[in-house]
């Protein structure tokens, strides 16, 4: 079982350095530390092992480290910076470990950009060494990129000549879109192995800027602490330790303090149960602090993020996900209050960057989901946002005067914190931007719906009674869980991003989506494929039709 | 064969008919002198050389002896004769015609190939560039200029293939080659051997010895390539490599040579004794040796190679002597020993034939370096002296791959840190021992003189007299 928990104590791949407002995060990955046997990792080639790690640190410098300003991301090691996705690593793993290795790293290094944008954590890249493929691609990710002119090191995307697949974590979106690169120059920069040097790298627009050896360090120092300077992040705060999560992994799910996951593998599907918060809840930023790791939206979104992650790695065949909540909906409604309206802190706007990536990750996971809303539970605010993730979503209605319908709540949590990577909150996408509608449930924050309610406001997708329940909730789930898998991942990925493009949904839509293509393709993964064969020496011979 | 004899630029590559690559040439031509004067020998500049010039390939011609100052050197630009008919000898093309020209879907790689090796000609010149201030002889210092003015023209080889066959990414690649510079932390040469210093004379003839050596088999691998200008630019080059290992087997030889010869007169063994007596005592010569010889078997590159496997298999770079090996050049499903590292401990294990191709050609290596040490022992023998120079294990001090994470000792046992720390001055030049050696290296610049911690050659150059004046001093 593959799990995500670590901590800088226990790292072999990056050395975390601090020093005031600047981290330093060098690569330095040691060869025989794959995650899995039967590759070594040459020249600062990573696995998911190395991308864990780096996860980890991210989150330590954002939570544990609110001095810090800017993020220098560089290698330990001499005239290489990162090769890039270890290419035995690819070559020898099932299709389904590629893509979810992909969406892993594709997930961090949007996380990069998503603390850049909201939380004023500003990221480096410091090329001191040759630079290619998904090397180049979390260099991308920053926000700014310096190289070492040395007159050598290159930089490059190789995957087209060499693999026959593509620089899939987000490297040919990034160019385009971020780097603002002509297409006609990406499309030659992407097709030439050897890559080009720092000059050619800074004229291309490749690298923001470039340094003789000797004058490098100076120049990243300069520019973290130019960036350092535009954030807000506090000086003298305390950090937030980020305890261990204290999980169960077993045979029957994955257990946490607020998060549970049961397992049915006869039926292939997985129960997430989210709990609301069960006592007293911190009312002011003190309170907050104290309670450190422990508070409820942090404890809850790190349980989360993991069960996802652990799904995802450990759980293939489990294909239908069933979203539950249990507890109180004004305690749940109590903690959003508080939590948005604190929103300018340090912590909480962490802890809301947190729980916004978390959803987010739910959003791209290849899983059908079904929110079950029945008695006991708790949608509202932050775990209505479940709700909304879910593909469609059943509430039952009780008869009129019942005691125990289920309720649902809007709150600030659902208008605008916890966008999706389409940049649109749920509710946006849910109802297609349409402003009347959107008005209209801005007027009902607070105010709980039961299921007709609900229905009616077009915030569930079925309601029904008492009598129906039972029987609806298990012929959809069964139903659901007959259908083709690969079918759903595409329908279900198609349907939950309406509207614009952004540059994160043609990373995960129209870049993963041709990725995950070419990965199933006999020309990359074939006995003869370009990837399958390279490094043996055995040339790549391809079927020439262009589809 | 048309061979023009440009005044300037002698070649057989029709040289006068071809407008690309005259242009490219006359624009890299000057940028080369200029490099030359700045980077080349340390105050040569006016000496008038007696040095060999290669005006044709033919059988006379390729060794044409004169005085010429070295910035005037006729640098040409030779390939071996054209062989109709010639094949891909090996790898998937095999069987196929060879390339004129380059194959686009081997551009990348084949430029890689011409980049580090030419880029290691002009890195050697600067690394030896003050040595011709310490000369023990006129005929040394001759010698040394000969080399320099070779690896000069051997990156007229590698700039040829690049102006010729690569385009404007040639030209560029080119110019890159005269503005990197070894030992420059901004600016270094490619490989890590060619920043290190070459700082005495000792140090220069291991030098030539091994590491040129280094480069005569990786010549020959590139000899066999089914790019046909590379095959046949490098067939020309291994006639000059030849003369370099020369320096080396010999330099060494002879400092040998003196060191056994005073050993006797004195009936000295004591190394500090023998120091003292003005020459370089045999454990130091060990030491060098064990130096150079690790350095440069790092240069054959990673044991387990993918690059290696894919420039076999496209057919660009062959193996040592391809095409007299009796099997199907292919490779296919065969294996081939190499090291392993495992829980701490040396042993080996097969690895996929194409992967090892590295590790193959250092194994070549080692064999044909063993020769000249078994001819310096001999000298040693011949002077009754009891010491014997030995090869050290493949893997000592090794910087490069899993041989990189233990230590070995010079006789292959695996030792500890502390063994290692312990008795490292004993195995690899001390700083202590460079400064002794150092302090040995006065200028001797009169004719048929040599300094006193190096034998007189046997027979000079070109069938001239050993105090022969081999270089004027204007």
């Amino acid at each position: 079982m593959i799990t995500f928990e670590t901590s800088p104590d226990r790292y072999r791949h990056w050395k975390l350095r601090f020093d005031g407002p600047v981290a330093t995060l060098a690569l330095d990955v040691a060869e025989d530390g794959g995650i899995k046997p039967g590759y070594a990792l040459k020249l600062n080639s990573y696995d998911l092992g190395v991308d864990i790690e780096l996860h980890d640190a991210v989150q330590r410098i954002r939570f544990e480290h609110p001095e810090v300003r800017c993020v220098v991301l560089t290698s330990a090691k001499d005239r290489v910076f990162c090769a890039g996705a270890n290419i035995f690593m690819l070559g020898q793993s099932s299709h389904g470990w590629k893509v979810n290795f992909c969406k892993f790293t594709n997930e961090t290094r949007n996380g990069l950009e998503d603390s850049s944008r909201h939380s004023g954590l500003k990221f480096v890249a410091a090329l001191n060494g040759t630079t290619a493929g998904g090397g180049y691609e979390v260099a991308l990710a920053c926000d700014e990129i310096l190289m070492v002119d040395d007159r050598s090191s290159t930089v490059s995307l190789p995957e087209v000549p060499l693999l026959g697949v593509l620089p899939g974590t987000g490297g040919l979106t990034r160019l385009t879109d971020k780097r603002r690169m002509r297409r006609d120059l990406a499309d030659v920069f992407c097709t030439m192995a050897e890559g080009v040097r720092a000059d050619r790298a800074k004229s291309w627009k490749l690298v923001d800027a470039t340094a003789k050896p000797k004058d490098f360090a100076a120049m990243v120092a300069a520019r973290a602490a130019t960036l350092a300077r535009q954030s807000d992040r506090p000086a003298d705060a305390r950090g937030v330790a980020l305890t261990p999560l204290g999980a169960r992994y077993d045979d029957a799910g994955y257990h946490y303090r607020h998060v549970d996951v049961a397992i049915d593998r006869d039926r292939r599907v997985a129960t997430v149960t989210v709990s609301a918060p069960d006592g007293p809840q911190p009312a002011t930023l003190d309170a907050i602090g104290a309670a450190g790791a422990a508070w409820w939206p942090l404890a809850m979104a790190r349980e989360l993020d993991d069960a996802i992650l652990m799904l995802r790695t450990n759980a293939a065949e489990i294909g239908t996900l069933i979203l539950k909540t249990r507890g109180d909906v004004g305690r749940v409604l109590d903690t959003d209050r508080v939590l948005y309206g604190h929103r300018d802190h340090w912590f909480v706007r962490e802890t809301i960057g947190m729980l916004r990536r978390t959803f987010a990750r739910l959003d791209v996971s290849s899983r059908s989901m079904f929110a079950v809303i029945d008695e006991g539970s708790c949608f509202a605010g932050t775990l209505l946002e479940l709700a909304l993730a879910a593909d469609r979503s059943y509430m039952k209605q009780l008869d009129d005067g019942a005691n125990g319908a289920p309720e649902i709540a809007l709150s600030a949590a659902n208008f605008g914190p916890l966008t999706m990577v389409n940049g649109l909150t749920r509710l946006m996408t849910r109802f297609a931007g349409d402003e009347t509608v959107l008005g209209a449930l801005d007027q009902r924050a607070g105010e709980r719906l039961k299921a007709p309610a609900a229905f009616e406001a077009g915030l569930v997708t079925f309601a029904p009674d008492e009598i129906d329940w039972t029987d609806e909730v298990r012929l959809a789930v069964e139903e659901r869980a007959s259908l083709s898998p690969d079918a759903l991942t595409g329908m279900e990925a198609s349907l939950r991003f309406g509207g614009a493009e952004t540059m994160e949904t043609r990373i995960f839509g129209r870049l993963s989506a041709w990725q995950n293509w070419i990965f199933i393709r006999p020309n990359a993964v074939g006995e003869t494929g370009a990837l399958k064969n390279y490094g043996t020496g055995v040339k790549a011979k391809f079927n020439w039709e262009r589809i | 064969m048309s061979i023009n004899y440009s005044d300037r630029i002698p070649n057989n590559v029709d040289l006068s008919a071809d407008k690309t690559l005259q242009r490219a040439l006359e624009h890299w031509q000057p940028h080369y002198l200029r490099w030359w004067q700045e980077m080349g020998p340390d105050e040569s500049q006016k000496l008038d050389v007696y040095l060999r010039t290669a005006v044709s390939v033919a059988p006379d011609g390729w060794a044409h002896f004169g005085y010429v100052k070295m910035p005037d050197y006729r640098w040409g630009i030779f390939l071996a004769p054209h062989e109709a008919d010639r094949k891909v000898n090996f790898g998937d093309h095999k069987g196929e015609p060879a390339w004129q020209e380059v194959p686009g879907e081997h551009r990348a790689n084949l430029r890689r190939i011409i980049v580090t090796q030419g880029d290691t000609e002009p890195a050697s010149v600067e690394q030896q560039r003050h040595l011709g201030l310490t000369c023990p002889s006129l005929y040394d210092l001759r010698n040394l200029f000969q080399v320099n003015v070779e690896e000069g023209r051997h990156l007229w080889a590698m700039v040829y293939l690049l102006h010729r066959f690569f385009g404007r990414d040639g030209r560029e690649e080119a110019e890159a080659l005269l503005e990197r510079r070894s030992g420059d932390q901004d600016n270094p040469r490619i490989l890590g051997a060619f920043n290190e210093k070459t700082p005495d004379w000792l140090a220069f003839f291991m030098f030539t010895y091994f590491t040129d050596r280094d480069g005569k088999y990786q010549l020959c691998a590139l000899a066999e390539s089914g790019f046909d200008p590379l095959s046949r630019t490098c067939r020309f080059m291994l006639t000059e490599e030849a003369h370099h290992m020369f320096v080396g087997e010999t330099g060494v030889g002879r400092a040998i040579q003196r060191t056994c010869e005073v050993m006797k007169a004195h009936n000295e063994s004591d190394p500090q004794k023998v120091r003292a007596l003005g020459v370089i005592d045999l454990p130091t010569i060990q030491r060098y040796l064990n130096f150079h010889f690790s350095v440069t078997i790092d240069l054959f590159g990673a044991d387990i190679s993918s690059n290696a496997a894919m420039f076999y298999s496209a057919g660009l770079k062959g193996r040592f002597e391809e095409t007299k090996l009796a099997d199907d050049h292919q490779l296919r499903n065969m294996s081939y020993q190499v090291l392993e590292v495992a829980d701490g401990r040396l042993g080996t294990k097969e690895a996929p034939a194409l992967n090892a191709l590295n590790e193959r050609l250092r194994d070549d290596y080692i064999k044909d370096s063993a020769g000249g040490v078994g001819r310096w022992n001999k000298i040693i023998q011949k002077a009754g002296i009891d010491f014997e120079l030995k090869l050290p294990h493949k893997a000592f001090n090794r910087r490069i791959g899993t041989l990189a994470s233990i230590k070995v000792a010079p006789d292959g046992r695996v030792v500890s840190e502390a063994e290692w720390a312990a008795n490292v001055r004993a195995w690899l030049p001390s700083d202590e021992d460079r400064a002794f050696v150092a302090s040995l290296m006065g200028r001797v610049v009169e004719p048929g003189k040599f300094a006193g911690w190096i034998a007189p050659p046997t027979i000079g150059i070109n069938k001239q007299p050993v105090n022969f004046e081999y270089v004027r001093f204007n």
